[in-house]
């Protein structure tokens, strides 16, 4: 069970928290211009990484606060916890 | 009869007799005694038939690597299967009987698969019953080869569940983890030590050993007594370290009441603990590995190691002549102890040929006549052990020359000792081979550190030859045993290895080595070495399978924790419910609430019921419990803006003052929920959800403003369980209301339908909103919680004289169904869109984006042939509704075929005397008078496709 450091209530059990799916994904600007292969990219494609992967948390039987988590989905390690509008940290051995 | 019980020591109360019951015979032992000791000390040699051939097999361990002794405990309801003997402790009346074998032990029926071993071999199974289906030959296979039986009966026990932080864990109370705690309570650190059995000390509980120039028996008392006495400090026993997972938790299942008789359990059998530590210290120990060789499954071979903890801990001598077969110094000392308690040691074989001088003169000086460079070559006798075979072995494990036999009842062996890596595993620690030890050891990791024993830090660290597998012929040799739990020999790994089985993980799946209750913990490091040698290559290169939790069978239960039965979901209970339930209420659950789905009166079904209610609401007033719809807040000067982009509706034009439906979608474009929005003031809305869906709404809202628009200022609250709402509904609804003297103005055109004040209701404070769900005139009445009770009375006592009636969740879905009002989740699913449901006109009116606009105009949105919501008039003159999820096909249907479209709603109409439905149909809006077919299960009914609305379609009663 990962123990992640929320940033309003500290380091708390996985079990607390909800798993939001990669992290920024941009909303098209005006949805009504956007072609059918950019809007289905926005809704189901996502990088699946195995390693090194950005998501969204929220923090739902605590604070109720959505943030970001910089995670290798290999080992589990949480290299970075951010604000949800922060630009995401650089990150020592990143490409 | 062989083993014994000496008139001193061990830790066991002699003044305690206990009673207990094997395969229905009555035995004595004694109070700390573990059901596997008192056996071996009551001379029960067989303990168990093995799990392929049935074959007798006997205790070979003292803990949880006991292959062989495994028991079903108790019967009935409190029965348990496959625990393991030694780990089972005494109690009085305690009852076990053998898991393998039918109709019993001395007697078993399958044996017979025994005297058939040759023509059974690894994978058997999978090649022979393979024509015409593996299914079909399961079962059978599966009763002959089963270890216990999973109890038929509900569990009796309650289970709870912890979750602690500590500086530093210690996993394992022998004299590692004693040691360990110590120094890190010394140093200041808050310390929880546990260990699994129920005993402190490890394996040197009870020995004359000497740890730092005390006894070892003295320096565990001194240590734990200190360690009691430091309050920094907690101290587990029976608490066994079951997993360790991501970023360091550490499982443990704590045993409360497994040792008490049952009559005096009470509260939580056992508890889980979820430990998380800043330090995780692994002090397992180590388990050790028997020999190879022909027979050495007899009843009567025992681990030397094993013996050794039974004479220590328990006063039990474990047979009357005593032959040690070993390669490793570890074993001498076990029949010096013996040897030292009065057993007859006939013999020490050591299969190396230059054991130390200090061993050989102790051997000496007690008079026990020492092999060396020898080995067993065969074990003898039956359901107990005769006789070994021994003779000459040479470094790979060949028998050669010739052989002498030894008289003895009990073959103590010892191939040397393997650190229990489990837990550094489970935690992603790597492992590498100690050629000293010829076993795995960890390769130190970050987050958690092993010591003692499960280092492979032995005392002395002599190094251990290689002895994987002794035969006379040179090859691995069929009928000597690796894993007893699995009838797993020699021979059957290589005959894996032949058939190019040869990765250890495919090895496992193969021959079953290293599967079932006890995953291989003595059978797993030997299989990879004669896996290694057939095949020459490194066991380094080979490796190992992998580690998982748990350590040990954990039950059910102690996971599941209070989540059981009516605590697997708590149900939620109406503000009203006392009443609901003194009045009649027949309670079903809606959405995890307990609701009244009607007020059968005497001698009524609940169909009489809701057709009672159902009229009475029509024709005078009835009374409905609403607390549930979901109510959420939503405030802030961009609240009008953001409920413009959540909503299909504009909801931004909306007066103060007034309500208006809307639906709200997912951003993939189908329909979420739907509800009365409300505006309380400019910048104040009530949104109203359907029921059970206000948490999730609420988290969608949030999640938007957290997440996508971040400029937007609103504050989203969700104040269901706030507010408890009664619903009058009927053309007598305004009369009742009056005659609780609002504040407000209720008059027809003061109050119109579709709009909501607030004032004192009989002088509570309260939401009054004018909308419906029912067709009739109704008001929504909310006040806080908390007057629940005072409202309700008032209500009942001023619609006494109009014939209030308390109507159901069912009656209201009768009505809801004459009006042809949607109901999502029925009426809808994870497909439906906007415009199935008759919003493809506002939707086209919106000029702005909301979520769900673009997923819900992709080209399967756009398609002619969509289904879409219609009603449905049955036209066979048959009463019955028609079946929810029954198929629409077309008029011209002879036979079930590819269908347009289901019904989603049903129901009979009291108000219309008629069964009426809903139902998607495929362009079920462009073909009203339509006639359509509709097949449930080989029943034909005929239907005609009409509006939704089939009851006051131009919605004057609701305008009264």
């Amino acid at each position: 069970m990962l123990l992640i450091d929320c940033p309003w209530c500290g380091p708390r059990a996985e079990s607390e928290f909800r798993c939001g799916g990669e992290s920024p994904i941009v909303r098209p600007a005006d949805p009504a211009a956007t072609d059918d292969t950019t809007w289905a990219d926005y809704m189901f494609f996502r990088d699946n990484v195995k390693g090194l992967g950005f998501e969204r948390w929220h923090h739902r039987y605590g604070c109720g606060l959505w943030f970001n988590i910089a995670r290798d989905t290999v080992s589990h390690r949480i290299l970075a916890v951010y604000g949800i509008t922060d630009p995401r940290p650089a990150l020592e051995g990143e490409a | 009869m062989s083993g014994y019980r000496l008139d001193h020591g061990g830790d066991i109360d002699r003044t305690r007799p206990l009673t207990f019951h094997w395969e229905g015979k009555s035995y004595s032992g004694f109070s700390g005694d573990t059901l596997a000791s008192a056996l071996l000390a009551s001379g029960v040699r067989m303990v168990g038939r093995s799990f392929k051939y049935h074959r007798p097999r006997g205790l070979i361990g003292a803990g949880l690597d006991e292959p062989n002794a495994i028991v079903q405990l108790e019967q009935g309801a409190q029965t348990i299967p496959n625990l393991k003997a030694p780990y089972v402790e005494l109690y009085e009346g305690l009852s076990a009987d053998p898991v393998n074998a039918w109709p019993s032990l001395g007697f078993d029926l399958l044996a017979v698969n025994g005297l058939l071993k040759r023509f059974i071999p690894a994978a058997f199974y999978y090649k022979t019953f393979m024509w015409p289906d593996w299914l079909l030959f399961e079962p059978a296979i599966r009763k002959a080869a089963g270890l216990g039986t999973s109890p038929a009966l509900p569990d009796p026990d309650v289970y709870a569940q912890t979750s602690a932080h500590t500086d530093v864990l210690v996993v394992g109370g022998g004299i590692a983890g004693l040691s360990a705690a110590l120094y890190a309570a010394q140093a200041g650190k808050t310390v929880m030590l546990v260990t699994g059995g129920a005993h402190w000390g490890g394996r040197l509980a009870g020995t004359s050993d000497t740890i730092e120039g005390k006894p070892a028996r003295v320096w565990i008392e001194d240590t734990l007594r200190t360690l009691a006495a430091m309050p920094n400090v907690t101290l587990k026993a029976r608490t066994l370290a079951t997993g360790h997972y991501d970023h360091g938790m550490v499982s443990l299942c704590e045993r409360l009441t497994d040792h008490l008789p049952l009559e005096q359990r009470s509260g939580p059998r056992q508890r889980l603990w979820r430990v998380r530590a800043d330090d995780l210290i692994l002090a397992s120990g180590a388990i050790e590995r028997p020999l190879v060789f022909r027979g050495n499954d007899r009843p009567g071979v025992m681990l030397a190691g094993a013996a050794r903890a039974y004479l220590h801990r328990y006063g039990v001598i474990a047979g009357r002549q005593v032959v040690v077969a070993t390669n490793n110094d570890s074993a001498w000392q076990a029949a010096f102890d013996l040897a030292e308690a009065g057993a007859r040691l006939v013999a020490i074989v050591d299969a190396r040929n230059d054991p130390s001088a200090a061993l050989l003169d102790r051997a000496r000086s007690l008079g026990i006549p020492v092999h060396t460079g020898m080995a067993p070559a065969a074990a003898r006798g039956g359901r107990s052990l005769r006789g070994v075979r021994i003779g000459r072995v040479s470094r790979e494990g060949r028998i050669e020359g010739a052989t002498q036999t030894l008289r003895c009842d009990t073959l103590l062996v010892s191939g040397g000792w393997n650190p229990a890596v489990h837990l550094h595993s489970h935690g992603a620690g790597r492992l590498t081979l100690d050629t000293n030890l010829q076993s795995f050891t960890p390769i130190a990791a970050a987050g958690h550190r092993s010591v003692g024993g499960a280092a492979g830090d032995f005392a002395p660290a002599a190094p251990i030859p290689a002895l994987w597998s002794i035969s006379e012929t040179g090859e691995p040799d069929p009928e000597a045993w690796v894993d007893f739990q699995n009838d797993v020999t020699a021979g059957d790994i290589a005959l894996a290895a032949r058939e190019n089985f040869r990765s250890v993980e495919h090895l496992k799946r193969y021959t079953t080595l290293g599967m079932a209750s006890d995953q291989g913990k003595t059978s797993n490091v030997s299989g990879i070495g004669i896996l290694g040698t057939l095949l020459d290559r490194p066991m380094q290169a080979i490796g190992t399978t992998k580690f998982r939790p748990p350590y040990d069978p954990t039950p059910f239960g102690v996971f599941a924790g209070h989540r059981v039965g009516e605590g697997l979901r708590p149900r939620r209970r109406l503000a009203f419910h006392d009443w609901h339930s003194e009045n009649g209420a027949s309670l079903d659950e809606y959405g995890g609430w307990m609701r009244p789905a009607a007020y059968p009166r005497a001698g009524e079904s609940e169909e009489d019921a809701v057709r009672r209610e159902v009229l009475a609401v029509r024709a005078g007033v009835g009374l409905f419990e609403a607390s549930p719809l979901g109510k959420i807040e939503v405030k802030g000067p961009d609240a009008a803006a953001f409920l413009d982009r959540m909503y299909v509706n504009t909801i931004s034009t909306l007066n103060v003052g007034r309500c208006r439906y809307a639906i709200m979608l997912t951003e993939n474009g189908t329909v979420f929920d739907d509800g009365v929005v409300t505006r309380l003031g400019e910048d104040h809305f009530l949104v109203g959800t359907t029921s059970g869906h206000a948490g999730a709404i609420a988290e969608a809202l949030r999640e938007w403003l957290q997440c996508e628009w971040t400029t937007m200022q609103v504050l989203v609250e969700d104040v269901t369980t706030c507010w408890a709402v009664a619903n009058i509904a009927g053309p007598k609804a305004r009369d009742v209301l009056a005659a609780l003297e609002p504040d407000v103005d209720i008059s027809g055109a003061a109050f119109p339908h579709m709009s909501a004040r607030t004032g004192h209701v009989c002088g509570l404070p309260a939401r009054i909103a004018r909308v419906s769900f029912t067709g009739e005139l109704s008001y929504e009445i909310a006040v806080p919680w908390r007057d629940a009770g005072a409202l309700w009375t008032a209500l009942v006592e001023a619609g006494a004289p109009y014939g209030l009636t308390p109507f159901g969740v069912e009656a209201l879905m009768t009505m809801r169904i004459e009006k042809g009002f949607l109901h999502v989740g029925s009426d809808t699913d994870g497909a439906t869109l906007p415009q199935d449901i008759g919003f493809g006109g506002i939707m086209r009116k919106k000029t702005q984006d909301f979520v769900g606009r673009r997923s819900s105009l992709r080209s399967d949105g756009l398609r002619a042939d969509r289904r879409s919501l219609v009603g449905l008039e049955v036209t066979d003159g048959n009463p019955a509704p028609l079946t929810t999820g029954a198929h629409v096909l077309p008029a011209t249907a002879a036979a079930p075929q590819p269908g347009e479209g289901w019904v989603t709603s049903s129901t009979w109409s009291p108000t219309l005397e008629a069964p009426l439905a809903l139902a998607l149909v495929e362009r079920g809006q462009d073909r009203m008078g339509d006639t359509v077919r509709v097949w449930d299960l080989g029943t034909w009914r005929e239907a005609r496709i009409t509006g939704l609305c089939r009851y006051d379609p131009e919605g004057a009663r609701l305008d009264a």
